[in-house]
């Protein structure tokens, strides 16, 4: 496959959270700011293309039927890396993301490109579709992240946009689902224009 | 009255689901029918219950005696993960009609991060005993277990509505799923 074609299907085309709905747990849990939810896509992002690059140059020494524990060990073993680096370095977003950040470990998205394809490329590949799919689940969150923080707060990234109380319900739980639910729409309709 | 607390938070103001964002995949994923959201929150009862008992008796009994508690996500997962698997070989043995109704549901679960948030939870922040954890893990599943059903009736009687091109399936379960959410906040203050 054509690498550039490679590392964009997953910006767009096949994007994780509006097309193969992967991962919606931290994109609906996470995303109150902006920046909140481009935390959880990078640190996502990691978790990704470290274990897709794992996987990729062990993949033929793993017994085909212990390939997903084996997959689960070295995912969690990452996201061990990212919680802890967190904690130490960036202790206020952390506290944010709080249970999502463990919660990685179970994230469709990084076991499905391990299984889906780390497992069945090779490692250039893997790398060029790990960062294209990573990146594409930073950008969705970053997106419903900043809807919501714009219409539920009157800001972007923390600066103060209006300055009055606007949609209360866009920070709190239920506007993530309908956020989601017509950023989704909307992605359809651009797609098939 | 503290368990009653427990029960009543779990359920109706902290739910799993619609305020925890936790199982959402199974939520949208297995929620199309409402036999099958009462098959998967069976299974997800089973299991949650089970997980969240034995991984507070591991935090409690070996990571935090031999101060191991980095190991806590990569020992909790690998024990969900096999709990399922013996759950499956043991139910297919003691109680075939129920691993027929619960099979299929149950390799779902491994990568359920509600299973996986649950018993991070209960070891972890909320610092609760055994019964209280206990209690705790039963309480979110019925509230996922009540979620998934009114879900899955509601979606039941969305196929039947003429929706808009672009909204039809997933992103119209979603506004509705937001709708159940707001009035799932009428419930907070109430503990």
């Amino acid at each position: 496959m054509n690498q550039v074609q490679n590392f964009t299907k997953g910006l767009f085309k096949e994007n994780p959270v509006f097309v193969m709905m992967l991962g919606l747990c931290p994109a609906l849990g996470v995303t109150t700011s902006a920046i909140n939810g481009l935390g959880m896509g990078l640190a996502t992002t990691f978790v990704l293309l470290m274990s897709n690059i794992v996987v990729s140059i062990i993949k033929k020494s793993i017994p085909p039927k212990v390939r997903i524990p084996s997959f689960i060990v070295i995912i969690a073993s990452f996201v061990t890396i990212v919680d802890l680096t967190m904690n130490a370095y960036l202790p206020a977003l952390h506290k944010e993301l709080g249970l999502f950040i463990p919660l990685i470990v179970v994230n469709c998205l990084v076991m499905g490109r391990a299984e889906g394809f780390a497992s069945k490329n090779n490692t250039f590949s893997s790398i060029i579709d790990a960062i294209g799919m990573g990146f594409g689940f930073a950008i969705a969150l970053t997106i419903l992240g900043g809807v919501r923080e714009i219409l539920g707060s009157g800001a972007i990234f923390g600066i103060t946009l209006v300055d009055a109380d606007l949609m209360l319900a866009f920070v709190l739980a239920p506007g993530a689902f309908i956020g989601l639910g017509y950023l989704i729409a909307l992605h359809r309709l651009i797609k098939s224009n | 009255m503290e368990y009653i607390i427990i029960i009543i938070s779990a359920i109706f103001v902290n739910n799993i689901v619609l305020a925890k964002f936790l199982g959402i995949c199974p939520f949208v994923g297995v929620s199309a029918k409402t036999d099958t959201a009462i098959g998967m929150s069976g299974a997800v009862m089973f299991v949650m219950t089970i997980a969240t008992i034995i991984t507070w008796l591991i935090k409690t009994y070996i990571l935090k005696v031999y101060e191991l508690q980095f190991l806590e996500i990569i020992s909790f997962i690998l024990v969900i993960s096999s709990l399922v698997q013996l759950v499956e070989i043991i139910l297919k043995k003691v109680s075939p009609p129920l691993f027929q109704a619960l099979g299929i549901y149950l390799p779902l679960i491994t990568t359920n991060c509600a299973i996986l948030g649950v018993a991070i939870e209960a070891s972890g922040a909320n610092e609760f005993g055994l019964l209280q954890s206990t209690v705790f893990a039963i309480a979110n599943a019925i509230g996922f277990g009540l979620v998934m059903i009114l879900f899955a009736s509601l979606r039941e009687h969305l196929d039947l509505v003429n929706v808009p091109k672009g909204m039809r399936g997933v992103p119209a379960s979603f506004i509705v799923a937001g709708i159940l959410a707001l009035a799932f906040m009428g419930f907070s203050g109430l503990v």
